[in-house]
C-alpha cells in the first residue's frame, strides 16, 4: 500500500519544492510508493473543497506531512497547525522550517520598522498605510521555526536540502523507521582543502577579492578559507550540503560556507563557537563585519536574532 | 444572493494566493481579488548587510529564479562598487543563466501548466497533476525530468549550488571555467537544445491546436508589455536597456537607472503585493473595460517587446508566431506559447556560449573597494524585468535598497486576467470544479 504524503509551503521561496524535483529520475522510483494527497505546488486539492463550498478549512489525513518555510504569519501558524493534526509523521524540510532560515533575518528589525519602509519608504512605492484585510493575514511577532509552534519528528535542514537526503529521510519513514537524522558532523570534516591550524592573522578580509587557488588543481590542493583570513561557518555548520557524495556546496563554487545547514547540534551556539574558532587559527574574531547577521544568516528563529536595543544617545 | 466564492490556494503557481470571486445578488461576478499572502521584508532585512554579501542573500527570495536575483545582485554590486566584470566572468553569468532558465521552463510547461492541457481543463482534479501526466505520457515524463535534472547537475557541478548560488560576485565571478569543464559541458548543452525544439514542436502539434478556444477566451486582457532588449532591439535576458510598450505597440525604451521616471509602485489594502504600474499611462485602474498604467511582463512581455530573437531558431519560432498573431500578441494563454520560444533562444545561446574559447580565460573578477554609491542592476528573470536598487555607506553596507520583482510587475494583469474570466464563465450562479480551474489557468498562464 502507497504511503500517503501531505505537503505544505509556509514562508518559503519553493527553493525545498525544487530540490525534491531535483530528486531527477530517483523520484519516478520513489513515485508508485507515495500517494499525494495534498501539495499545492503540483496538485490542485483545496482548503474549503473544490469549489470552496466548505466552512470548514480542511488538510486530508496523511501518514507523511512534509513543511517547508518557516512561520511568519497567522495563516502560516494555522496551516501548520492543521498539517500537524492531520500527519502521523510531520517533517521540517529545509533550515526555514528547521531554524527560521533567510527571513529570520527580519527578526533584527520590530515589525513596524518592516512595513514602514515597504509600504512607505521605498523609491518606486507610492507610500500607502499597511494593507489591512481578512485576507491578508497579519504576521506573528517573529519568524519561527516550526518546532517553535508545533512537535516535529523530522528535520531535514538545508538551503536547500540535498535532495540524497529527502529521498532517505522519506524512504527510511516509508520503511517504517519513526526518525531520522543527519549523523553530527562539521562541515570541515568534509571539506578536503589544506589545513595548517594557522593563518596570516590581521583582521578578517571581507570577499572583495577571490579566494587563492588554481583552478586546474582540486580543492584538496586549496588552503582552508578561514586559514586564507577569509570567514567560512565550516567549522559550526552541520556536514551535509553536497548529499552522500561531493564536497561542500559552497567551497566547490570557491565561496566560503555562510551555514545553510544550520548547527552541529541541537543547543549549539555557532557564533560563540565561531569566535572560538577564529580566534585558534590567529585571527580576530571582532573584526568580523556584520559579526550578528553573517553569523546567525539562517538560524535567526527560536530567538537567535532579536532587534538591537537602542543606543543611549540616538 | 450575493455570495463569495474562494480559491485556496491557488495551486500549481510557484506562491501564495488566494482568488475571491464575489457574485451579485444575480450570481453574476461582480467584483475579483488575488490576494497575495506572505510578506518577507527583504527590502528592511538587508539594511546593514555588506553590498558583497548580497548576491548569496536575496536569490533566497525565490527557489525557482535564484539565479535571476543573484544575477541582479551581483550587476548591482558591480555598479555600487564603481567596477566592470572581465568579459569571461559575464559570459559565465551569462551561461549559468541559461542554463537555470532551460530548467526552469521545462519545468513549468511539462509540470505546471501541461496538466491543463495534457490531462483536460475539466478533468477531476485528483488526476490533473504531474503525476497524471506520468501515467498519460510516461516516455515523455522520463525525459522531463531528466533533462530538468540535467541542467540542474550542470550548474551544481561547475557552480556548486544549483539553488541559491554563490558563484557570480560584485566585479565577477568566483572561479573561472577550465578547458576540461568546458568540453564537459557542451555535449549536455546541445542535448538540451534538441529537447528544447523537441518541446516546441510538440507544443505546436499536439497541444495548442486543440485549445484555440481556449486561448482567445481565457484571461484575455489588452494592457502593455515590459522587457529587456540589446541596442538593436534583440531579446536579450542579461542586459540592455529597458523597453516598455503601450498596448497598442508604441514603445518607449530607458536605462536601468532611470526605472522611478517610468514605473511606480501601488499598494491595495487587500494584498501584500504591490501593484507596479506605468506611471506615464495615467494612475493605476484595474477596470478591465479600461485599465490605465496596466502592463505584463514575463515571456509574452519579452516576445510582444522584442524586435527579433537573438538567435536563428529561436528567430524563425517568432517569425511563425507573429505570422500567427501579430506584435503585439495580446492573448494571455499565448504566455505557454512564448516561454517555449524563449526556452529554444536559452538552449542556443548555451551552447554558443560554450563553444566560445574567450569562456575560459583565467580572468574571471576584478577587486572591488567599498564606497558610497548607488547602484541599479537589472537582469530579465523568467518572470520578468527583475530590478535591484542598492545604495551603500562609505564601509560598502546596505544603506537603503528597492526591489522590484518579476513576478510583481504582472499583479495588476493577473487581476485583470482572472476578473475577465471568472466574467467569462461564471453566469447566474452556476459554476463547478472546471470552470473554476479556468479562473485559475488565466493566473498559472503568468507562472507567478
Amino acid at each position: 500500500m502507497a504511503v500517503t504524503v501531505a505537503e505544505e509551503w509556509l514562508n518559503a521561496c519553493s527553493g525545498c519544492e525544487i530540490s525534491i524535483l531535483n530528486i531527477g529520475v530517483a523520484l519516478l522510483d520513489l513515485l508508485p510508493m507515495l500517494e499525494f494527497v495534498h501539495m499545492p505546488v503540483l496538485l490542485d486539492h483545496k482548503y474549503f473543497g473544490q469549489t470552496g463550498e466548505k466552512t470548514d478549512f480542511e488538510i486530508p489525513e496523511a501518514m507523511v506531512g512534509i513543511v517547508s518555510g518557516g512561520v511568519r504569519n497567522e495563516e502560516h501558524k494555522h496551516v501548520l497547525e492543521e498539517m500537524r493534526k492531520k500527519c502521523q509523521t510531520l517533517i521540517a524540510l529545509g533550515s526555514c522550517a528547521a531554524y527560521g532560515g533567510i527571513p529570520a533575518q527580519a527578526n533584527m528589525f520590530k515589525k513596524e520598522e518592516v512595513f514602514d519602509k515597504i509600504f512607505r519608504h521605498c523609491v518606486s512605492t507610492d507610500p500607502a498605510p499597511d494593507p489591512v484585510d481578512p485576507d491578508v493575514p497579519p504576521w506573528l511577532a517573529t519568524c519561527m521555526a516550526l518546532d517553535e509552534v508545533v512537535k516535529v519528528d523530522v528535520t531535514i535542514p538545508g538551503c536547500p536540502p540535498h535532495p540524497d537526503w529527502i529521498v532517505e529521510a522519506v524512504t527510511a519513514l516509508v520503511m517504517g523507521e519513526s526518525s531520522w537524522s543527519l549523523p553530527e558532523r562539521s562541515v570541515c570534516d568534509t571539506c578536503p582543502v589544506i589545513r595548517e591550524k594557522k593563518s596570516a592573522g590581521g583582521p578578517i578580509k571581507r570577499l572583495f577579492e577571490n579566494l587563492e587557488f588554481n583552478p586546474e588543481e582540486g580543492l584538496d590542493k586549496m588552503r582552508c578559507i578561514n586559514e586564507q583570513g577569509f570567514l567560512c561557518l565550516g567549522p559550526v555548520t552541520l556536514a551535509g550540503c553536497a548529499g552522500k557524495t561531493g564536497v561542500p556546496r559552497c567551497v566547490q563554487a570557491r565561496t566560503p560556507c555562510r551555514g545553510c545547514f544550520g548547527p552541529i547540534r541541537k543547543g549549539a551556539r555557532p557564533m560563540v563557537d565561531m569566535m572560538g574558532s577564529l580566534t585558534s587559527v590567529g585571527l580576530d574574531p571582532k573584526t568580523v563585519v556584520d559579526r550578528r547577521a553573517i553569523m546567525n544568516r539562517y538560524i535567526g528563529g527560536h530567538g537567535f536574532l532579536t532587534p538591537l536595543p537602542a543606543r543611549p544617545g540616538k | 444572493m450575493a455570495k463569495v466564492i474562494q480559491i485556496q490556494p491557488v495551486t500549481r503557481i510557484e506562491g501564495h494566493a488566494k482568488v475571491d470571486i464575489h457574485l451579485d445578488d444575480a450570481g453574476n461576478v461582480a467584483d475579483t481579488r488575488v490576494h497575495i499572502q506572505t510578506l518577507r521584508g527583504f527590502e528592511k532585512f538587508c539594511e546593514g548587510r555588506p553590498a558583497e554579501e548580497m548576491p548569496r542573500i536575496v536569490c533566497h527570495i525565490c527557489g525557482i529564479c535564484p539565479w535571476a536575483h543573484h544575477l541582479a545582485s551581483s550587476k548591482a554590486t558591480d555598479a555600487v562598487f564603481g567596477v566592470t566584470p572581465p568579459p569571461a566572468a559575464v559570459k559565465l553569468r551569462r551561461l549559468m543563466q541559461a542554463i537555470a532558465y532551460i530548467s526552469d521552463k521545462i519545468l513549468h510547461f511539462y509540470f505546471l501548466a501541461a496538466p491543463d492541457f495534457v490531462i483536460g481543463p475539466d478533468a477531476d482534479y485528483s488526476v490533473r497533476n504531474v503525476v497524471g501526466i506520468i501515467n498519460a505520457a510516461p516516455d515523455i515524463a522520463q525525459q522531463v525530468v531528466r533533462y530538468r535534472h540535467l541542467g540542474a547537475r550542470l550548474l551544481e557541478n561547475f557552480a556548486g549550488r544549483a539553488i541559491h548560488p554563490t558563484f557570480s560576485l560584485a566585479g565577477g565571478v568566483s572561479k573561472p571555467m577550465t578547458e576540461t569543464e568546458r568540453q564537459a559541458m557542451l555535449p549536455a548543452a546541445k542535448e538540451l537544445l534538441e529537447f528544447s525544439q523537441f518541446s516546441i514542436k510538440f507544443a505546436k502539434e499536439n497541444v495548442f491546436p486543440k485549445y484555440l478556444d481556449a486561448i482567445k477566451s481565457i484571461g484575455v486582457i489588452k494592457v502593455g508589455y515590459i522587457g529587456t532588449v540589446t541596442d538593436d532591439g534583440a531579446m536579450d535576458f542579461y542586459d540592455g536597456k529597458i523597453r516598455l510598450m503601450q498596448p497598442d505597440g508604441a514603445y518607449e525604451d530607458f536605462a536601468y537607472e532611470q526605472y522611478t521616471d517610468f514605473l511606480g509602485e501601488h499598494v491595495e489594502p487587500w494584498s501584500y503585493q504591490k501593484f507596479p504600474y506605468a506611471k506615464k499611462w495615467g494612475p493605476l485602474s484595474l477596470n478591465l473595460d479600461h485599465p490605465t498604467g496596466v502592463y505584463r511582463s514575463n515571456c509574452l512581455a519579452r516576445v510582444n517587446v522584442a524586435d527579433k530573437m537573438a538567435t536563428p531558431l529561436a528567430q524563425a519560432e517568432l517569425e511563425e508566431f507573429r505570422a500567427a498573431f501579430g506584435r503585439p500578441a495580446h492573448f494571455t494563454l499565448l504566455y505557454h506559447y512564448a516561454r517555449l520560444i524563449e526556452l529554444v533562444q536559452l538552449a542556443e545561446t548555451a551552447v554558443q556560449l560554450l563553444e566560445d574559447p574567450e569562456i575560459t580565460s583565467p580572468e574571471v573578477r576584478v577587486k572591488v573597494e567599498p564606497r558610497a554609491a548607488r547602484g541599479v542592476g537589472c537582469v530579465e528573470a523568467p518572470r520578468g524585468t527583475l530590478i535591484h536598487d542598492y545604495e551603500t555607506d562609505a564601509d560598502g553596507l546596505i544603506k537603503s535598497l528597492n526591489l522590484i520583482v518579476g513576478t510583481t510587475h504582472n499583479n495588476a494583469a493577473i487581476n485583470l486576467s482572472v476578473n475577465q474570466a471568472a466574467k467569462e464563465f461564471i453566469k447566474a450562479g452556476t459554476y463547478d470544479q472546471g470552470i473554476l480551474n479556468k479562473v485559475e489557468m488565466a493566473i498559472r498562464a503568468y507562472d507567478p
